[in-house]
């Protein structure tokens, strides 16, 4: 594929491996780890896939943050998608929503008792949906952070340009920035730098990350999902350590802007505002979602199908709070790949196909 | 999932969407998020929208940095 | 004439008559199939038998690169040839939905009458059912095929050895990414052709090696991952692959990486995996490279003694594990 194989270079990967090699040695302190922490669940995912954690140095150490959409949604929210679907309504999701246990069941299971559940691979199949059953009501499951945002509301002026009434969706917009912010807070984790998402960053663009790197002055560095990019910028974070000049570095630049993607962000200013929203397993961050303007109700399935995102109680024994935030690897928690698995998960991070505890279990564990 | 994959746009369609190609493949996705997209353009698609169009002079520093450090690479194991 | 399968194509009098003579007799009514008995009488074979079922239910039963009678036919076949043996006849059951196309069943008995053919297999007993609109999707088949084993052979995974080497006949996910594509709602178009095809001639080719080969298998539902993972189940060995060395069609990488999806866990209909000793495997390697459906095979890895694991070793250097797919990452594919 142009412009993603000519990423994948075994001899610039088997360079930056030694030249990341040396960076640590410069930096290396004793029974002291260098923290740096991804916050995309397609950052865990390629991490994971390509096995880079256990390429590099004992001192430094890739924590995966709260990059999962899913896994940071409350069990409230597939409990209201099922209540929609038991309802009669067609409900439309992306596949990783599909298996993600509600308090009683999943939408797989209510899809098997004959409930509507439709697999898209994009908004815009919802839409397709719509049109050929204008008698029904169709929602769609919109989960995500600011990449996943972009579509889903560019789906809802689609569906307002074709005048379509019979769709809205289930919204747990939550944004990168405000994450950043509460981790760094955080007293209880370290952290010396941060990788910063690929696509997410497409949309809000290298400047959404200024006020937050001017305040706390630690290396931010936005790398794409390619193996060998990851391991630049792992590089080029190390160096920026070593040189004791934390920054804003881009190294996506062939698709992150300066000012991002100004038309997502006018359709974002257009439909959403913000709210403080809940992040489970982390819990509340300041101005940290996004939801329907009031004027918009009409888009909103919460508003139009009277159904409320209840906020659920974590399970006393789950560590997945500690694993989000990075205070802990998956496999420190007890019920790691014992009581924990994905095909029984009990927490956040083992139910979405892309969170740490599941990367962990279906690339690394022992 | 924030998966968004570079394709290049072969035909523009009415309601703003386009046909993308990579190795013979198509598919249509909605070029809503673009400005001005033009066939022959690369996009970064993501979930039938593409997001962001990919800068090509861009791209190819980034190829080349890669082929250098290769290169590097390759010295030092003859070396 | 009729365009549809009518329930009477069921029913066993004139209208059934008809459809059997018309699509089924004329296709495949030489040899045991003649004159329609109720069961085939078939020749002795020499030494064991090698006998193999499979139904197919794929969706949609045309797509990119084959139909659901490649399948039928190429699925059974391939079984009996990567359990060491040469397949010799298939019994074909066919399951029509009410309202089914008879052009569509025509172009699906048409490729089934040709990849018979080109397996060197007969159709020699069979059965058709018609049920209500409703309930089945189009058409479901079910073959099952009798072989006789190539007494050379000696497979099972418990032969395998630390230093083999596992071979891979071409390149890998093409049959369950174009199934895949061909589906609503993903609008792919040119994409990925199935891998549909036989293997037969890939095991002949590698039986003057038979006290080598260790194991043999094709890699349906669940890809090259699951055949390795089961490989090495409960045994003292593992797997080290190496990624660079993976056959993948350009094609079908780009709609995988599009979709977020490993190969490594697609279906192939046309594949086979083989184990053997490294001496083994760069000779059936050179020979299988000759076939035109061996043009890309290649040694992708090799056995170790990480118990029961399987691993690759990525572009980085860095080495994971390789785990068997969880659930329905793509149903119904053959």
């Amino acid at each position: 594929m142009k412009y993603l194989d000519e990423y994948k270079n075994q001899g610039a990967a088997e360079q930056i491996s030694k030249q990341i090699k040396l960076l640590s040695d410069k930096l290396y302190v004793k029974d002291k780890k260098i923290n740096i922490m991804e916050v995309c669940g397609s950052h865990t995912m390629a991490i994971a896939r390509y096995a880079i954690r256990e390429l590099l140095p004992e001192n430094i150490s890739l924590i995966s943050g709260p990059g999962c959409p899913v896994c940071v949604t409350d069990t409230g929210y597939i409990d209201a998608a099922i209540e929609l679907a038991e309802k009669g309504v067609i409900i439309t999701t992306f596949g990783d929503m599909i298996n993600v246990p509600g308090t009683k069941k999943t939408l797989a299971i209510c899809r098997s008792e004959g409930c509507k559940v439709e697999i898209c691979y994009s908004p815009l199949n919802a839409i397709e949906i719509a049109e050929k059953n204008i008698n029904k009501e169709v929602v769609f499951l919109a989960i995500g952070f600011e990449t996943t945002m972009a579509p889903n509301i560019a789906m809802l002026e689609i569906a307002s340009k074709k005048n379509l009434k019979n769709i809205s969706i289930l919204t747990a917009f939550k944004l990168i920035p405000p994450a950043l912010e509460a981790l760094s807070m955080d007293p209880e984790i370290s952290i010396d730098a941060f990788l910063c998402p690929a696509h997410v960053s497409a949309i809000i663009g290298v400047k959404a990350y200024e006020p937050f790197v001017q305040k706390h002055k630690i290396p931010c560095l936005i790398a794409s999902f390619e193996p060998v990019d990851i391991m630049l910028g792992i590089q080029g974070i190390l160096q920026q350590l070593a040189d004791k000049d934390p920054h804003l570095e881009n190294q996506y630049a062939r698709v992150v802007k300066y000012n991002g993607n100004e038309i997502a962000q006018q359709l974002f200013n257009k439909y959403l505002e913000e709210y403080d929203a809940s992040w489970r397993g982390i819990g509340k961050i300041p101005k940290s979602g996004l939801k329907l303007k009031k004027e918009f109700a009409y888009f909103d399935a919460s508003a139009k199908h009277d159904v409320k995102i209840a906020v659920g109680k974590p399970n006393k024994a789950c560590r997945c709070g500690d694993v989000l935030k990075g205070k802990i690897n998956p496999s420190e928690c007890p019920m790691f790949a014992k009581k924990c698995t994905p095909m029984n998960p009990v927490g956040p991070c083992m139910v979405s196909s892309e969170g740490s505890c599941a990367a962990y279990y279906k690339y690394l564990r022992k | 999932m924030c998966l968004a994959i570079p394709m290049q746009i072969k035909d523009l369609l009415d309601g703003d969407m386009a046909t993308v190609i990579s190795d013979g493949a198509e598919t249509k996705i909605s070029t809503t998020l673009i400005k001005n997209p033009k066939p022959g353009e690369y996009v970064v698609i993501h979930a039938g929208f593409a997001i962001e169009k990919l800068d090509e002079t861009e791209a190819k520093i980034r190829i080349d940095l890669f082929n250098e450090l290769a290169e590097v690479n390759r010295e030092n194991y003859a070396g | 004439m009729l365009k549809n399968i009518q329930l009477a194509h069921g029913g066993g009098g004139k209208l059934s008559a008809e459809l059997i003579e018309n699509e089924i007799v004329s296709r495949f009514g030489e040899g045991p199939l003649k004159g329609l008995p109720d069961a085939a009488s078939l020749d002795e074979i020499n030494g064991k038998i090698i006998f193999s079922t499979d139904s197919y239910v794929v969706q949609p039963i045309e797509f990119e690169g084959g139909n659901i009678g490649n399948l039928a036919v190429h699925g059974t076949v391939n079984d009996i040839s990567v359990a060491g043996g040469k397949a010799k006849w298939l019994s074909l059951a066919l399951i029509l939905e009410e309202g089914l196309e008879i052009k569509v069943l025509r172009r699906i008995l048409d490729t089934i009458k040709k990849s018979a053919n080109e397996c060197g297999v007969k159709i020699v007993t069979g059965d058709t059912k018609v049920v209500a609109k409703g309930q089945c999707d189009s058409i479901y088949i079910n073959t099952s095929g009798i072989g006789e084993a190539l007494p050379e052979f000696n497979l099972s995974r418990h032969f395998i050895k630390k230093g083999d080497k596992i071979l891979v006949s071409g390149n890998i996910g093409d049959h369950g990414m174009a199934v895949l594509a061909s589906r609503e709602g993903i609008n792919i178009e040119n994409g990925p052709k199935s891998d549909t095809g036989t293997v037969h001639r890939l095991v002949q080719s590698a039986y003057k090696y038979a006290k080598d080969v260790r194991f043999m298998r094709d890699p349906t539902r669940g890809g090259v991952a699951t055949v390795l993972n089961e490989a090495v189940s409960n045994t003292e060995i593992g797997v080290l692959l190496e990624s660079s060395k993976i056959p993948l069609d350009p094609g079908t990488s780009a709609i995988a990486e599009l979709l977020g999806i490993e190969l490594l866990n697609v279906a192939c209909e046309g594949r086979m995996l083989l184990i053997a000793s490294p001496e083994a495997t760069d000779k059936i390697l050179t020979d299988w490279k000759k076939l035109p459906e061996g043009k890309n095979a290649a040694i992708i890895g090799e056995i170790n003694a990480d118990k029961e694991r399987v691993s690759i070793k990525t572009i980085t250097g860095g080495i994971r594990l390789v785990d068997v797919p969880m659930g329905e990452l793509l149903p119904r594919i053959c």
